[in-house]
C-alpha cells in the first residue's frame, strides 16, 4: 500500500463476503424452491435477510470500521422502525377484524 | 477494536474509544463525525433517509396484505420462468438477486483500488458494476413487460387476487429500478473520472477538486451497496413472503 488513507482492507475479505452473500441468497431461495410453511419459513426469510443486510452494511460499506459515534448514529433510527411495524401490524389487525365483520357475511 | 490503524487518521491520535467515545465525539461544539470526510457523512445521512421512504413503502405493503380480506396473489407463481419446458419457481427474481450481489462485489474492489491509486482497475471495476447495475434494470423492464403486457397485472387490479398487489408491485420496485438507473449514471461518471485521472490532477468540475483524493469513489460505493441492501428487503418481503 503506497497510500495510507481511507478505507482499505484486504481484497480477499470482499470476495468472502461476496461468497458468502451468494450462499445465504441460495439459501434463501431455496426456502422458497423447497415450499416451507409456516414459522419455519417466516424465521429462515427474516434470519437470511438480516445476516446478508449485515454483511453488506459491515464490510461492503465499511460500517464496522467506523467509528461507534456514526455507526449509532446511522444504525441506530431504522431500528426504530420496528416501533412503526409494530403499530401497523395493531392497525392491520384491526382493519381485517372490522373487514371480517362487515364485509365477509354479505360476498 | 482496531479501527484507528484501518481508518485515515487526519485527526488527533488516541481518541477515546466505546461509550465514552460517542460522549467525547458528540459534545464540546466540534464536529462529531471523526476520520470521516464531510461527503461521506452526508452520504449516509442521505441513505437513512431513504431508508426511511423504502421503510414506508414496506410498511403500506404490510399492512395493506396483511388487512385485505382477498387471497394474495402467490409471487413463487407470478415469477416463475419456464426455462426448457419446465417452470422453475421465482427463478427470474433469484437470477436478479445475484447480479446484484455481484454488482455490489465488484463495486467494493474498485473502492479498495480506488484507494490505492490504481485508476484503471478501479475504473474497470466501476464499468463492470455499471454493467450489472444495468442488466439488473434490463432484467426488471422484462419482468414487468410480462406482467404487464402478457398478465394483465395493472395497479388498481390483476387476475390472480388481491388488488394490491400490483399497486405495492409497481412503487416498491419501480422506485428501487429508479435508484439503480440513477446509480448507473453516476458509476459512469465517477468511472469516467477515474480513467481520466481527474482525481489525481484535481481536474476542475465535480468532485475531483482535493488533489489525490479518491473519497468519492467511497461515496459512490456507499450509493450502491445502499441499493444493493434495499433489495435485500425487498426479494426476502416482497418475492418470499
Amino acid at each position: 500500500m503506497a497510500h495510507a488513507e481511507g478505507q482499505q482492507h484486504p481484497i480477499a475479505i470482499y470476495l468472502w463476503v461476496w461468497g458468502l452473500l451468494f450462499v445465504f441468497s441460495t439459501f434463501s431461495y431455496l426456502v422458497d424452491y423447497f415450499n416451507l410453511e409456516g414459522m419455519l419459513r417466516w424465521s429462515l426469510i427474516l434470519l437470511f435477510m438480516i445476516v446478508k443486510a449485515g454483511l453488506i452494511v459491515a464490510v461492503f460499506m465499511h460500517m464496522r470500521w467506523e467509528r461507534l459515534a456514526l455507526m449509532f448514529a446511522i444504525l441506530i433510527p431504522p431500528v426504530l422502525v420496528l416501533v412503526f411495524v409494530g403499530l401497523m401490524t395493531f392497525e392491520a389487525d384491526y382493519t381485517v377484524l372490522t373487514r371480517g365483520i362487515f364485509f365477509a357475511a354479505g360476498s | 477494536m482496531a479501527q484507528s490503524a484501518l481508518t485515515n487518521t487526519a485527526e488527533t491520535p488516541a481518541r477515546p474509544e466505546g461509550w465514552q467515545g460517542i460522549v467525547a465525539d458528540w459534545t464540546s461544539d466540534q464536529r462529531a463525525f471523526k476520520n470521516v470526510p464531510w461527503g461521506k457523512a452526508m452520504m449516509w445521512i442521505f441513505l437513512l433517509s431513504d431508508t426511511f421512504i423504502f421503510s414506508c413503502f414496506l410498511l403500506s405493503y404490510m399492512t395493506v396484505r396483511m388487512s385485505t380480506t382477498v387471497p394474495w396473489p402467490n409471487p413463487s407463481e407470478i415469477f416463475a420462468l419456464e426455462i426448457g419446458g419446465e417452470k422453475i419457481p421465482l427463478i427470474l427474481i433469484a437470477i436478479m438477486t445475484f447480479i446484484l450481489i455481484s454488482s455490489s462485489g465488484t463495486m467494493a474492489m474498485a473502492v479498495n483500488f480506488g484507494y490505492r491509486h490504481e485508476r484503471v482497475k478501479s475504473a474497470v471495476l466501476m464499468l463492470a458494476t455499471a454493467v450489472f447495475g444495468a442488466t439488473f434494470v434490463g432484467m426488471q423492464a422484462f419482468e414487468w413487460t410480462k406482467l404487464i403486457v402478457d398478465e394483465g397485472v395493472r395497479p388498481w387490479g390483476n387476475p390472480f387476487g388481491a388488488a394490491q398487489f400490483g399497486s405495492t408491485f409497481f412503487m416498491i420496485t419501480g422506485f428501487h429500478g429508479t435508484h439503480v438507473s440513477i446509480g448507473v449514471i453516476f458509476l459512469i461518471i465517477i468511472a469516467r473520472k477515474v480513467w481520466r485521472g481527474d482525481f489525481d490532477r484535481a481536474r476542475r468540475g465535480f468532485f475531483t477538486s482535493r488533489k489525490g483524493n479518491y473519497e468519492a469513489v467511497e461515496i459512490m460505493g456507499l450509493y450502491w451497496h445502499f441499493v444493493d441492501l434495499v433489495w435485500v428487503f425487498i426479494f426476502a418481503v416482497f418475492y418470499l413472503w
